[in-house]
């Protein structure tokens, strides 16, 4: 039985190619993965991303539970709505999870990814033992991420009582609607590359609220577009290039890890400040193939610096750039060639920076 | 649902095959299989000329979401390539019976057709 989100009788409805997606039955596309890729590159698209976890963190050590539990420290939240991107690691040092954390009027808001929902939340409440803190799932909140050069404008058009606050706020802040919809939380983050919201709405009222958003121009997308663009915008997902058994160091989040003050312990830090100490040994690129074919996770990738050969971590067919683009976790050393080996056969590729496609612009 | 033509023969790894009148057979892959790929962006044909095998790898299709195999339903001589899917790929997606066609073979053993399934029995391979 796979599980629904509020909008999946409005998905198959409005043509949404339903499947299987980590046990949640969502939208591959509605038609054409690369109309709706295109779309949130020139215009407006939206998603639903109802199948995340939210879970919010309150009570009186919040903040040193989550000051303990996360690499990125939340005492950086100085503001209402302030949103800080950060891995959940364990002792060992390998990413259980990535996330953002909002701090909200009562506390923290936290969004989970949806694969990962029951050991994240196993591992929370594990950790919480030891502080005066409540977790709650909520389970009643979908979600709605608006993405494109006028997704702000369309937002805007759709709830106008808030139009003011949503066009001041910041990008990486959050802000509760008001009026009757005083149970909204709308942020300006994302998962594209693009402008635009992530809108946690209560479930009662997300279809009303997809379908005025479909009236305004706005394109429905499947979750094929989502990847495809995060992949442009040289975003990680997890299981890809990060899971358990792999350190935020080799997977670009260096930036994510709070080593100061050096006085916050948290959980795996002195297995990562370890292996910081000893030398990196992995990097992640972005991989441009400028022949035909398309780059796939698991292919092996051969670097002129070593011996160790490279794989493949996320690879797809640009439709922003109309070649193959790839990211992969490469021996560290300065290169600006490889050689992927794609069904026995040494193909050339350019390495670049792990970012591809930026506010409609190609960055390669 | 998909499209399943009556006059052509099918592979279960979901090509098409077309006796033409001049006993050539053109080859393509099914409107079952390019909804399964999504939107195809490459695809590679067997080069003019060259020989192709009954049930052997004759060229790959790439959507955004995976690469797969072809195979020749027939053996033979290609003696025609559809170029136009260099530049538009996409025409496997809207059109995959007609200008979505892949390579044509001049067959050696037109009698390998028979072991090939037809569109009922297709239809029932695919479950639809």
């Amino acid at each position: 039985m796979l599980n629904k989100t509020p909008l999946a009788q409005l998905h198959q409805t409005m043509g949404g190619k339903m499947v299987d997606f980590g046990g949640w039955w969502m939208p591959v596309n509605y038609g054409s993965q690369i109309e709706e890729h295109k779309a949130v590159r020139t215009t407006a698209g939206m998603f639903d991303v109802s199948h995340m976890t939210i879970v919010d963190v309150h009570g009186e050590q919040a903040q040193a539970f989550l000051r303990y539990l996360l690499a990125n420290d939340v005492a950086k939240l100085t503001e209402q709505g302030k949103a800080l991107y950060t891995g959940m690691l364990n002792e060992q040092g390998g990413v259980i999870d990535d996330l953002i954390v909002y701090l909200m009027p009562l506390g923290y808001r936290l969004v989970v990814n949806c694969a990962t929902r029951e050991k994240d939340l196993a591992w929370m409440n594990q950790q919480a033992q030891k502080f005066d803190v409540q977790i709650t799932e909520r389970p009643e909140l979908a979600m709605v991420a608006i993405q494109g050069p006028q997704a702000r404008q369309k937002v805007s058009e759709v709830l106008s009582a808030d139009a003011a606050a949503l066009a001041s706020l910041g990008v990486f802040y959050g802000i509760g609607l008001s009026g009757e919809r005083s149970d909204w939380f709308a942020a300006r983050t994302g998962y594209t590359g693009e402008d635009g919201f992530e809108i946690m709405v209560p479930a009662t009222d997300v279809c009303a609220f997809w379908q005025q958003l479909a009236d305004a121009g706005v394109q429905p997308c499947g979750l094929g577009a989502r990847d495809t663009l995060r992949l442009e915008a040289g975003m990680n997902l997890y299981g890809h290039e990060m899971d358990d058994n792999t350190s935020p160091l080799v997977a670009n989040m260096g930036w994510t890890i709070a080593w100061e003050p050096a006085s916050r312990d948290f959980i795996g830090r002195s297995a990562i400040a370890q292996e910081k100490a000893n030398g990196v040994q992995f990097r992640l690129v972005g991989l441009v193939m400028r022949s035909r074919g398309v780059l796939r996770e698991g292919y092996e990738v051969v670097v002129p610096h070593s011996e160790v050969r490279g794989v493949i971590t996320s690879g797809t067919f640009s439709p922003s750039l109309g070649v193959s683009i790839a990211i992969a976790r490469v021996p560290v050393g300065e290169v600006t060639s490889a050689e992927v080996i794609i069904r026995g056969k040494n193909t050339s590729v350019d390495v670049v920076k792990p970012n591809f496609v930026r506010n409609g612009e190609a960055l390669v | 649902m998909s499209e399943v033509r009556a006059e052509l023969k099918y592979l279960e790894s979901h090509e098409w095959a077309r006796i033409e009148a001049d006993g050539t057979v053109t080859i393509g892959i099914t409107d079952h299989a390019q909804a399964a790929l999504g939107d195809v962006v490459f695809v590679e044909v067997p080069e003019l000329g060259s020989e192709v095998t009954a049930g052997s790898e004759a060229g790959v299709v790439e959507s955004v979401k995976a690469a797969s195999d072809i195979y020749s339903p027939v053996s033979g001589e290609v003696i025609a390539i559809n170029e136009a899917l260099e530049d538009a790929p996409e025409t496997v997606n809207s059109s995959p019976y007609d200008d979505g066609w892949f390579f044509k073979v001049k067959p050696s053993a037109l009698e390998e057709l028979d072991n090939a399934l037809d569109a009922e029995a297709y239809q029932e391979a695919i479950g639809e």
